[in-house]
């Protein structure tokens, strides 16, 4: 039997010392011989009928290579880009966008002319000549006006601003309205935020015509999945299209799709046989990547007096904008996540996608969890406020208690022990001085809060069964495993880190496993050319499905070195007995064979008869089910009544994610998820003009991502519940911390103002709308 | 995020400087740390045909003081203004300003004559001129810090005028400055700064109207015998405040009462 030594050990991540030492390799580290740049002429407008482009004086400008437009690209991109949208079951309208506009936009900064040139200054001032005529249109910009029989349309190729309206029922809701002894109703939003990864998009096209190969590198968390479109629309097969993804300064799910501008710059690299750089400036990220949220929800809970949950009903109105983003559908999961770590007699839920003359938005971290906790944390306080109870005492009564548990729309929970992560939040927080010292501040006129978040999420995506319906794909994972002759180990997969440590704990579970020293096993990924066909890193899945495949891997290599070692110490294969990754026959363990001994044997002569030669294996992982984190966070405020200016006080999060790999990496990836829970609650938030259309935060001036000053101290603290639905018992970390953040930070202020008989508060929670709720509700 | 094209001078002399910026026409800029101007120029808000780099030129970032006043050149930086002990004697309130400038980068290239020719509202040294009586010394002449801001980014200055130094009389009186903001490197939504000048009160406000605003009303009710919230409420005729993305008119008239009597506690407690 293995003693662990690996799996679980605090260790620094591999990745750092290059990356913190300026050593790492970002798309604009990527520099080719005779390698053009491009530039992306965009719409100023939100929507508006191209009459006109004038190219000559930008193509008379110095150092120009070529200026393209929607006309030159038909020729080389074969269609347009892809959408997954049979996440959705009832009305559809998938409208299909190309690349480029050709004679009418529908967001500001969609893409209309692409100039080519020498270097990056002299292709963006040339760009700066490309003269459009435009012809304005009306901007639809409010989801609820958008929805209107009559409004006008987003694009003229719409029947209406409808791009899906699905109902999702679970249960007999009015039988259990009936029963309820209170019905309380809230609107609850969701603002739409910049996921504002560090490291912008960009990319370095470089297609060879003669032989119809490209190389694409590209900043990206699925490098085959652009693969398999941005080759497919420009007819270069998978076997000579490859794409390359070194280091990646951050993701957060806005790099999950094939975008216009690797299509525009491999189309663009075909027509001026160069190898094109297109990088992104940080006004066109704000522009032209695609956002978070963007949603609004009208709820509605049936509760008893006792405190027991009933039913729920709501509505999900998601601003999807001009386009579907290719997996803006997947944000209705916040509809079967609606009813929380809680048992419902029945919930009813309903989602409208309305498209409006913004950028896509598309999953961002937490992507449908976030807004599900945010709405049952929110509601369940207002229940805890209406009866006059606990907040905690509503939680815990509610709480699911067996398990596997079925929810209300037939999703099967794999394990959890809710209370127990309560219990220890209220514990680490000492949550009865913090009510009394609530108290005492209110007598002298100041106004502190204790905001709960107990979550549950869904992660690790995910099982073909439930993907299926979804054109028919398959989230699984794959894994390469190879042991070289003198015993280093390369593990090739098809996820792909941007910021988690991938390299660092899947090397941990193969030095675990193979028995192998932690520093032989090196893990590539992010190049199609040498991995094997994957999905990619998102979801919080690559541990729960990409580690699994790994995993499965392994057990063959160790199978086929078991077959080695029978064979040279001429025993029976039931008598190997492996232990840390040393062969010997069962009680002799001092003759012993290291893997590497094995793995040298089996490129050499005499194996045994009918063995194929080396030692390697491929993986493929389809899950068995998702797997379910959970936890509790609980957030301390205080709201200083004169100028709404918030100020954290505590913060405890006691997080669940099953068996854990590497402490160090998990608390890592809470504090960047926690943060940008609380930036939202907070900070963030993506204005538009109502009536033009026009980004009022195109800069990072008027967009507030929050810097480390304003953040408290994280007082992290686990339990761990294995998940029963996979041989590590893993589930996952990258979003739990988004997920449960944002609410635990509204849920303090607003029970910091409930003096004043405020009982909601909206994100993000800026000071000088506090403070005009608090001057309202004074009045 | 790329900057238009632009011709590029580095005069060793203020007169060179003058002779330059008669040269290029007004379309040219002088550029100093650069903090507030490459900003702009690279979203193309500001595409000078020349840029006058004057760091190079000798003698404008010395501090001194003589007779009841400091003299600040025009290129001293806000990390020098920080680190500077005759003006943590002479002009605390300069100071304490200066550590809540930006974050390190800009306090290690920016200078105190660019916020100064910039003529930002937001510019925290623009409200400490107004209202400290400044003089801003220019290759040309003297201006008066009350006859100085004109307008949105709009000074007295003509185009081929060169900020050299800015002197302001010695202010040993209690101070404070509050500035209050979102996130810790950001401009003020509202910055209150008073200082104690012999028996009585001067006040500052930064970026509460479009250019930076002296508290006169609220100078007068003190120096009437005011109480701080009393005084406070005469702020309003003092400032004129636009609603933005991060908050509005009517929440930063009321921000500026609650800092005006906050930052006066403040500056009579510190004492």
């Amino acid at each position: 039997m293995a003693v662990t030594t690996m799996i679980g050990a605090r260790i620094q991540r591999r990745e750092d010392p290059k990356l913190i030492t300026g050593h790492g390799n970002f798309i604009d580290d990527v520099n080719l011989v005779n390698m053009a740049h491009m530039s992306v002429v965009r719409s100023p407008h939100a929507h508006a009928r191209i009459r006109s482009i004038d190219i000559s004086a930008a193509l008379a400008s110095k150092g120009v290579v070529a200026v393209l437009t929607a006309a030159d690209f038909k020729a080389v991109i074969g269609g347009p880009l892809p959408v997954t949208n049979a996440f959705v079951p009832d009305k559809r309208q998938v409208p299909e966008q190309f690349p480029i506009a050709a004679d009418e936009v529908a967001y500001a900064g969609e893409p209309v002319a692409v100039v080519v040139a020498e270097d990056r200054y002299l292709a963006d001032d040339a760009a700066q000549l490309v003269m459009v005529d435009y012809e304005p249109l009306p901007a639809v910009m409010d989801i609820e006006k958008a929805m209107e029989p009559g409004s006008p349309l987003v694009k003229s190729d719409r029947s209406d601003n409808i791009g899906w309206d699905a109902a999702f029922p679970g249960g007999d809701i009015d039988a259990a309205f009936a029963e309820a002894d209170v019905v309380l109703k809230q609107r609850i939003g969701q603002q739409r935020v910049f996921p504002t990864a560090m490291e912008t998009r960009g990319c370095v096209a470089d297609y060879i015509p003669y032989d119809n190969r490209c190389t694409l590198w590209t900043s990206t968390q699925v490098p085959h999945f652009i693969r398999l479109f941005v080759g497919g629309a420009l007819g270069v097969p998978e076997s000579q299209f490859r794409v390359v993804s070194h280091d990646v300064g951050g993701g957060f799910g806005a790099k999950l799709r094939p975008y216009p501008e690797e299509y525009l710059a491999t189309a663009a690299s075909k027509l001026t046989e160069r190898p094109v750089k297109w990088i992104e400036d940080r006004t066109e990220s704000l522009q032209a990547t695609t956002q978070g949220r963007g949603q609004i929800f009208d709820v509605e809970v049936a509760a008893k007096r006792d405190g027991t949950l009933l039913g729920l009903k709501f509505t999900q109105l998601l601003d999807i904008g001009a386009y579907h983003g290719v997996f803006s559908a997947f944000q209705v999961v916040a509809c079967l996540l609606g009813g929380g770590c809680y048992t419902w007699k029945a919930i009813n839920a309903r989602s409208i996608g309305v498209f409006t003359n913004r950028m896509s938005t598309d999953p961002y971290r937490g992507a449908g969890r976030p807004e599900a906790t945010h709405l049952v944390e929110r509601i369940v306080d207002l229940v805890a406020l209406e009866l006059g109870m606990d907040p905690a005492e509503v939680r815990r009564k509610n709480f699911i208690t067996s398990f596997p548990h079925t929810n209300n729309f037939g999703l099967v929970y794999d394990s959890g022990e809710y209370a127990k992560s309560l219990d220890r939040a209220m514990a680490n927080i000492d949550y009865p001085a913090l009510r009394k010292r609530q108290e005492e501040l209110r007598a002298k006129g100041r106004y502190t809060g204790i905001g709960f978040s107990t979550y549950v999420e869904i992660c690790g995506l995910g099982p073909s069964s439930a993907t299926a319906p979804a054109a028919g794909i398959a989230l699984v994972e794959s894994s390469m495993v190879r042991v070289h002759p003198a015993g280093s180990v390369t593990v090739s997969v098809g996820t792909h880190a941007h910021g988690q440590g991938h390299e660092t704990t899947f090397a941990q579970i193969v030095a675990d496993t193979l028995g192998v020293p932690y520093d032989s096993v090196e893990i590539r990924h992010g190049d199609t050319g040498d991995t094997p066909f994957g999905y990619g890193t998102y979801g919080s899945r690559s541990l729960a499905v990409g580690g699994m495949a790994i995993m499965a891997s392994c057990h063959k290599v160790v199978e086929k070195a078991k077959k080695l070692a029978a064979h040279a110490f001429e025993a029976s294969e039931e008598d190997i007995v492996v232990d840390q990754g040393r062969y010997s026959v069962r009680g002799n363990p001092g003759e012993a064979k290291a893997l590497a001994e094995l793995a040298f044997a089996s490129y050499g002569a005499g194996l045994p008869e009918g063995m194929e030669h080396g030692l390697e294996a491929v993986s493929y992982f389809d899950p068995p089910n998702f797997v379910w984190p959970f936890g509790c966070h609980i957030c301390a405020v205080e709201v200083d009544p004169e100028t709404g200016a918030v100020s954290i006080d505590r913060y405890v999060a006691v997080d669940d994610c099953g068996n854990v790999i590497n402490p160090m990496v998990v608390d890592g990836q809470l504090h960047g998820g926690i943060a940008q829970g609380i930036s939202q609650a907070l900070f963030e938030e993506v204005q538009y003009d109502d009536e033009t259309g026009q980004m009022l935060t195109g800069t990072m001036l008027d967009y507030l991502i929050p810097t480390m000053a304003e953040m408290p101290h994280f007082e992290l603290d686990r339990t761990v519940t294995p998940s029963p639905t996979n041989e590590l018992g893993v589930k996952g970390i990258g979003e739990a911390g988004t997920i449960a953040s944002s609410i635990a930070v509204i849920n303090a202020i607003t029970d910091a103002l409930t003096p004043f008989g405020i009982k909601h508060v909206e994100m993000p929670a800026r000071p000088d709308r506090l403070w005009s709720m608090i001057k309202e509700a004074r009045a | 995020m790329i900057t238009a094209p632009f011709e590029y001078a580095r005069p060793g002399s203020v007169d060179e400087t003058q002779s330059l910026l008669n040269k290029y026409g007004s379309d040219a800029k002088v550029i100093a740390g650069g903090q507030s101007l490459i900003p702009l120029m690279r979203l193309r808000l500001s595409q000078p045909t020349a840029l006058i780099d004057i760091q190079g030129i000798p003698g404008l970032n010395e501090v001194r003081r003589d007779n009841g006043s400091v003299e600040i050149g025009a290129l001293v930086r806000h990390v020098d203004i920080q680190r500077n002990a005759m003006l943590r004697e002479s002009l605390p309130i300069l100071v304490e300003m200066s550590n809540d400038v930006g974050d390190n980068q800009v306090r290690n290239l920016g200078t105190i004559g660019g916020v100064i020719a910039h003529g930002d509202a937001a510019g925290d040294y623009n409200a400490a001129a107004l209202m400290l009586d400044a003089e801003i010394i220019t290759n040309k002449r003297r201006h008066q810090a009350r006859d100085f801001y004109r307008d949105i980014f709009t000074t007295a200055l003509e185009h081929d005028e060169v900020v050299t130094a800015v002197r302001f009389p010695v202010s040993t009186g209690r101070f404070a400055y509050t500035k209050f903001r979102r996130r810790l490197y950001d401009w003020a939504i509202a910055g209150v700064a008073v200082q104690e000048t012999g028996s009585s009160w001067r006040v500052g406000y930064v970026n509460l109207a479009t250019t930076p605003r002296r508290g006169s009303a609220v100078e007068a009710a003190l120096a009437g015998g005011a109480s701080a919230a009393d005084a406070a409420a005469q702020s309003g005729s003092d400032i004129d405040p636009t609603s933005d993305v991060r908050a509005t008119a009517e929440y930063k008239r009321h921000l500026t009462q609650v800092l005006t009597v906050r930052t006066l506690q403040k500056a009579t407690m510190a004492a």
